[in-house]
């Protein structure tokens, strides 16, 4: 039976550009500023580089396919460069790569850079296309958009747990402005602005029940990180980042295609969940875990998320979320950063940002200090890709 | 002995009244008569609405019983593609059978009943014959407030008949009252009063009167005389040249669904059907190019015959569609808006359609031989996590089964003609689930749980490619 990677691999330098609408800048000038954050902030040459994974989702908006559109960009040395794709897990999955391949010894050091450059498009939300599920799909599906099919899953939420429209859109309410005011501390976020509870409400319909407000930004961003084996980290930086757990779980078509999903949870987050936490030695998730950035495409993934993590139990998120739980100055801060909701959603580079600010925080360095969180042990990011009824999760668990 | 075995119709939800068309547009002559037209869906045509006939008509039959399917339509969206076929594969019909498409006149519905009648006297087994239109009037023509949408079906064999055929006596005439060219998208016509006085008034008797003398039959010996009644008092004026009473006529469909063109005699009949009585002796005839009269009687079977929606089912369920420009819209006679969105590029891959045509067209997955698990999309690995069996399915057919709606949304996001696009989640009773776009239905209406059934529609059109791209939606059950 596998050990698994528990304090194998740690983080010794993160970069992350700013998150928003960047109409001047292209994925390589986005590339290159999350590159060189990371390697100032690991201290390290781009020679001592043996690896890298590139994380991009809609390539054919921006670099292409394949992973020479990084190599060329950061001047990469001849060395082995792989381009990785899993919907809006992509982020974290160049991230495993290249914790991978520092856990497995075939290198020490490694690079996981994400991107995307989603304002190209001409239009507002995620680029379609009929293609994105394959040509069978394309001829039989319903012309699904990303706020719609999650949309359905607040619908399966209120119908499963007696909520009405009303209780239900303000449950949700509370999620995006708790976001919002995170988002308006940080100076890297795309949405800077404070919402009231009130404004999520009334915001006009996207996918009903979702509204304006309960969908994320659709922004250009890039998020890089730079891993090295646990018994070199500290020769870097005093303070390494180091990985608890990596887990990674996708539908296997059961709850498009059999009966007995719910709807009301992402059966992926539950499983990957669970083997997070067993890799990580974590009991008590509701406790052990300081903090989270969980995957907020949408109000209602979050909501379900804390059920599917067990920060809160099954049915009850409604509770914690009017209690203030997961506030800034809540038990557990969920979205310190802002989350996908404000800080924003460049697909390839999700995943990493995610982790940039669970690092930043565990080494106290957030930049404000009415931002930075007392004393977090364990940080969790939560990377999801796809749709409700088939997707992608993965679970991080990060620690000093 | 040939005949009829089944029959079914089909009426789009939408209605349009003919005050909404003059008040919107106005059109050259008088105001038009109260009443209204059935209006496809943006999201329907002619097959489309030749299958949900054929899904009533068939829905106590099995496929493998049938030998042939006839489409008669005027308005058939392809002009090389053969229609029937396409209509036959949405209906899971197996490949060893004929089909033919009847098209260029009102007449192709009673022509291709004739055809089937044919067909099965020379051996062929059950030949089901769908007569569909939708035709697409330019906004402001004569046409416009007349011509509705819907479909009729009959099962057409030699053995378990509801009616026999008794005679028949056609007409043919190259009678110009309507024409349009292969390239043109509207049709013309000539002078009503031509079309009325030298071409109702005339070819209409003569057929009738050909069939009476042909078998030595008295009018008064039919229960039903059915033939389109598009010019009300020329109409009457006719049933009393012929000698008949009122009595003898059937329902009248111009006022409540509009001119159907060559499904109209058929819907008659089927709606004659629905009320008739074993002994029963039926006259329909049709109108175009023509006429075709022919002579049928009802049988004791019919007292048996499992219930169909027909025309009268069909006639109960509907909603006005009170926006002249939604119907404009739903007929791309007003360029919309899709937004970039909506432009995407999409090629339809045609190797990858005839190869999941069952998938696509018929609404066909599998199901587990071994745990008995529905699935849709085919598998080859069974989704049940208990099971898991490989290459153990045999086919299932979804399209005939109804389901509940697990979830829904309505999108104001993704492109449609009629938003918000609403699509959601089917749990089928027996089994199997699957996400689909809902149609005929508001979101205000719509509620997790409720019963839903499947729908053959048409999903886009590629004008560029010059394709049409179909495939099952569901929608709530239409009582």
């Amino acid at each position: 039976m596998a050990e698994g990677i528990k304090d194998k691999v740690a983080i010794i330098g993160m970069g992350c550009t700013k998150f928003g609408e960047l109409w001047n800048k292209g994925a390589e000038d986005l590339m290159v500023e999350s590159f060189q954050e990371c390697l100032e902030d690991a201290g390290i040459e781009k020679k001592d580089i043996e690896a890298a994974w590139f994380g991009v989702h809609f390539e054919e908006q921006s670099v292409g396919k394949g992973a020479t559109s990084m190599a060329l960009a950061l001047k990469l040395p001849f060395i082995p460069v792989t381009r990785v794709e899993n919907f809006c897990a992509t982020g974290t999955e160049a991230l495993r790569g290249a914790c991978y391949g520092v856990a497995s010894g075939a290198c020490d050091i490694a690079l996981a850079l994400g991107v995307e450059k989603l304002k190209d498009t001409g239009y507002g939300g995620l680029p379609g296309g009929q293609g994105l599920l394959g040509a069978r799909n394309a001829l039989i599906m319903p012309k699904i958009t990303a706020p719609g099919s999650f949309a359905m899953m607040a619908t399966r939420y209120f119908a499963v747990y007696g909520l009405s429209p009303e209780d239900g859109k303000k449950m949700l309410a509370r999620v995006s402005a708790k976001s919002h005011h995170n988002g308006s501390l940080n100076p890297k976020a795309h949405l800077r602005r404070e919402i009231t509870v009130e404004q999520v409400m009334n915001a006009p319909i996207i996918a009903w029940p979702l509204g304006l407000f309960d969908c994320c930004g659709v922004s250009d961003g890039s998020a890089a990180a730079i891993v090295t084996t646990a018994e070199l980290a500290k020769k870097f930086r005093p303070d390494p980042v180091y990985i608890k757990s990596l887990q990674i779980a996708l539908s296997s078509g059961e709850e498009l295609m059999y009966t007995k999903w719910d709807g009301a949870h992402v059966e992926t987050g539950l499983r990957a969940g669970i083997l997070a936490y067993k890799e990580a030695g974590v009991k008590d998730p509701r406790n052990e875990i300081s903090m989270a950035e969980v995957h907020d495409c949408f109000s209602i993934t979050e909501a379900v998320t804390m059920e599917d993590l067990q920060f809160s139990p099954r049915g009850k998120v409604k509770e914690d979320i009017e209690a203030g739980r997961f506030d800034l100055n809540g038990e557990q801060p969920i979205q310190p950063d802002g989350g996908l909701k404000c800080f924003g959603h460049p697909i390839g580079a999700s995943g990493l940002r995610m982790m940039y600010e669970m690092y930043k925080q565990l080494q106290g360095k957030a930049q404000l200090p009415e931002r930075q969180l007392k004393n977090p042990r364990l940080g969790l990011t939560h990377n999801m890709g796809g749709f409700p009824a088939m997707n992608i999760v993965s679970v991080a668990i990060v620690g000093l | 002995m040939v005949g009829i075995k089944s029959y079914g119709a089909y009426i789009p939800r939408y209605r349009i009244s003919h005050n909404t068309i003059f008040t919107a547009i106005g059109f050259l002559g008088s105001f038009p008569p109260p009443g209204e037209n059935a209006v496809a869906n943006h999201d329907e045509d002619t097959l489309s609405m030749a299958v949900a006939a054929g899904m009533d008509c068939l829905s106590n039959i099995k496929r493998e019983e049938l030998g042939g399917l006839f489409l008669a339509t005027t308005s058939q969206p392809y002009m090389l593609r053969q229609n029937s076929a396409l209509v036959a594969a949405a209906l899971d019909l197996p490949s060893n059978i004929r089909t033919s498409d009847f098209l260029g006149s009102t007449k192709s519905g009673t022509s291709a009943l004739l055809s089937a009648f044919d067909a099965v006297n020379s051996g062929t087994s059950n030949v089901l014959v769908c007569a569909s239109d939708c035709r697409v009037s330019k906004p402001g023509s004569p046409q416009e407030p007349l011509y509705g949408d819907g479909a009729a079906a009959l099962l057409t064999g030699s053995q378990d008949l509801i009616a026999t055929l008794e005679g028949f006596y056609s007409v043919s005439y190259d009678f110009p009252d309507r024409w349009r060219a292969a390239t043109e998208k509207f049709e013309h016509s000539w002078e009503d009063r031509f079309i009325r006085d030298e071409g109702y008034t005339k070819m209409l008797p003569e057929a009738i009167s050909g069939l009476l003398k042909k078998y030595n039959l008295a009018i008064a010996d039919f229960a039903t005389i059915a033939f389109p009644d598009l010019y009300p008092r020329e109409h009457a004026a006719i049933i009393k040249r012929l000698g008949a009473e009122p009595r003898q006529l059937p329902t009248s469909l111009v006022d409540k669904v509009g001119d159907t063109g060559s499904a109209s005699p058929l819907m008659m009949l089927v709606e004659v059907l629905e009320k008739a009585k074993p002994g029963d002796k039926i006259l329909v005839a049709s109108f175009g190019n023509g006429s075709d009269a022919m002579f049928l009687q009802v049988t004791e079977n019919i007292k048996n015959l499992p219930g169909h929606r027909g025309v009268s089912k069909n006639l109960e369920t509907k909603k006005e569609l009170a926006s002249y420009e939604k119907y404009l819209a739903f007929r791309n006679l007003a360029p919309m808006d899709l937004g970039m969105r909506g432009e995407v590029d999409f090629r339809t891959p045609m190797s990858t359609l005839f190869r999941e045509r069952e998938t696509v067209l018929a609404l066909c997955g599998s199901k587990c031989k071994k745990c008995g698990t529905p699935q849709y999309p085919r598998q080859r690995i069974c989704v049940n996590p208990d099971c898991g069996a490989v290459d153990q399915m045999e086919g299932y057919r979804f399209s005939d089964r109804k389901g509940v709606l697990f979830t829904y949304t309505g999108d104001n996001l993704a492109a449609s003609i009629d938003p918000p696009a609403i699509y959601g989640f089917v749990d089928f009773n027996g089994g199997g689930r699957f996400w689909f776009d809902l149609t005929d239905c508001d979101l205000e209406s719509i509620k997790v749980g409720m019963p839903v059934e499947m729908t053959f529609r048409r999903r886009y059109v590629d004008e560029g490619h010059g394709v049409y791209g179909y495939s099952w939606k569901a929608m709530p059950v239409r009582a």
